[in-house]
């Protein structure tokens, strides 16, 4: 018997048709369109090739998102590849969100990779352009950015509704994938990053997530302005939290981490406080919170890098979950989990 | 030079006048170059590009320039040359995450674009850049496809009736024809 025609097993994925009204069988659609407040969280990849240490990263953000983001080697660093954490992650029963940069792969590489990873059940892909490399672990590295994240987007739109590759040529089973970009609402220029929405939104975007929201006033305007555009109802928007370590820690992110912007004041009552990762965690809940009552916000994005254990109490404690288990993980054949 | 190129957004509704005026011009002198050679033009009329962008803009010769659409600040000296906007690393003040000392392209692109008459062109998504066109006119490459789009609209108009009556074309091609008509074969006085 040649390999081709064993079965494949359950914990195979298959290839299946979107639900009615729906681009993709993700999970993390299903509860977007639904109108649920959704949550999704940042993976910490591991830098080993182990697949439990993989699935040990997962489990703490598991019981509270809808999807785990696989970073695609964040700022410039080097770790476990993001396609190869998705495709993990879906065997598992993870809903994920596999993040393409346009840092170190071109055309002909992204688009085969996508193809890659929708076949292994990814069903979310976040198109980002990615830091330089100049930040990271090995700065001489060669910069590739053969595509920005729009006309990457715009690439995987067309590979999903037209079944074309960008070459012409025809993709049989096209990859049915919920498309995400990112936004950073709070850095320069503040008065053109609506419209640079919109465009992404424009180019395929069907979700967002945002960059660190620190700063609930700059985030304010900018949704105001996104909602006199429009944009609020063409796309889901999930904005992007997470807690600080301490006044050092953040003072540290901001200064070195590209695209981070953290207000002195946020600072401050992290250097008053007695326990400052305690601090850090209620900053953390009171920003969903308000977060949460800004019309046109979908849901929130926690990115707790090395603090992934502290997740699961703060989706809890902010209540944006109403009692809702986003994650089953699944024990046999792969299906749709209730919304 | 980075001090010529923040000139040229700041008086980038002067520099898109300009452009549309030289833009005119080599669409009309196409056929001139028609009957040149596109191929034999091509090398000096790239040269004078190089030398008026390089010095104007710190043009890098794309070969598809955008600088219409982005505020007439070249996108190819963004670092990670995006065609369609800022990346989520600008620095406080509108400075370039990855050249601190030098602004940002795109901060200044829309900049230039908010003086620009067809400013609103900058909100269309770009696609990637063709790495094949790179050092070739993209000036000639613009005049081409605009005199190409010029002889296609006057062909559909002179080609519109044959169109529209098909099968009389097909059982009578004489009563509908899609050639082109040598001048004898049509009466003067009635053309006239």
């Amino acid at each position: 018997m040649s390999p081709a025609d064993q079965d494949l097993g359950d914990s195979f994925p298959q290839y299946e048709a979107p639900p009615p009204g729906h681009v993709s069988g993700s999970r993390l659609e299903r509860v977007l369109r639904a109108g649920k407040f959704a949550v999704t969280a940042e993976l910490n990849p591991p830098d080993s090739a182990d697949p439990a240490d993989v699935l040990e990263a997962a489990r703490p953000l598991g019981e509270v998102a809808d999807a785990i983001n696989a970073t695609d080697a964040s700022g410039a660093n080097c770790h476990m590849s993001s396609i190869g954490i998705s495709s993990l992650l879906t065997r598992a029963g993870y809903g994920t969100v596999y993040q393409i940069s346009c840092r170190d792969r071109n055309r002909i590489a992204i688009q085969g990779d996508v193809l890659g990873a929708a076949a292994m059940g990814v069903r979310n892909v976040l198109c980002l352009t990615g830091d330089g490399v100049g930040v990271g672990d090995q700065p001489g590295a060669k910069p590739v950015f053969d595509f920005d994240s729009l006309s990457l987007l715009r690439t995987i739109r067309t590979m999903r509704d037209e079944g074309l590759f960008l070459s012409g040529r025809k993709i049989t089973r096209p990859p049915r994938m919920f498309l995400g970009a990112a936004e950073n609402p709070c850095v320069p220029p503040h008065e053109w990053r609506p419209e640079r929405l919109a465009k992404k939104v424009d180019a395929g975007a069907d979700f967002i997530q945002t960059n660190y929201i620190f700063d609930l006033p700059v985030f304010e305007r900018f949704m105001a302005r996104l909602r006199d555009l429009g944009v609020d109802r063409r796309v889901f928007l999930l904005a992007g939290v997470g807690p600080l370590a301490s006044a050092k820690a953040a003072r540290w992110m901001r200064s070195n981490v590209p695209g981070i912007h953290i207000p002195d004041a946020v600072i401050e009552r992290m250097e008053k406080a007695a326990k400052p990762a305690a601090e850090g965690k209620r900053i953390c809940v009171e920003l969903i919170q308000q977060i949460r009552e800004i019309k046109g916000v979908s849901g929130i994005h926690v990115m707790a890098y090395r603090r992934e254990h502290q997740v699961s109490e703060i989706i809890l404690e902010s209540g944006v979950l109403k009692g809702r288990v986003p994650q089953r993980r699944r024990s046999a054949r792969p299906r749709p989990a209730p919304v | 030079m980075y001090r010529l190129r923040l000139f040229a957004v700041r008086h980038s509704r002067g520099f898109e006048w300009l452009y549309r005026r030289l833009e005119r011009l080599m669409i009309g002198l196409d056929p001139l170059f028609a009957r040149i050679g596109h191929d034999r033009v091509e090398a000096p009329v790239a040269l004078i590009e190089r030398g008026v962008k390089s010095l104007l803009f710190d043009c890098r010769m794309c070969g598809q320039c955008v600088l219409s659409s982005t505020g007439m600040s070249c996108p190819m000296n963004c670092p990670k040359q995006l065609r369609n906007g800022p990346c989520g690393g600008v620095r406080p003040g509108g400075f370039c995450e990855v050249k601190p000392a030098m602004r940002c392209v795109w901060a200044l692109a829309w900049d230039g674009a908010t003086r620009m008459e067809d400013g609103a062109r900058i909100r269309e998504v770009l696609p990637p850049v063709d790495h094949g066109l790179k050092g070739s006119s993209s000036w000639l490459r613009v005049s081409r496809e605009k005199a190409a789009a010029l002889r296609e609209a006057r062909e559909a108009e002179r080609t519109a009736l044959a169109r529209a009556f098909p099968a009389a074309r097909e059982i009578e091609p004489a009563t509908a024809p899609l050639a082109e008509e040598p001048p004898r074969a049509v009466s003067q006085e009635v053309r006239k």
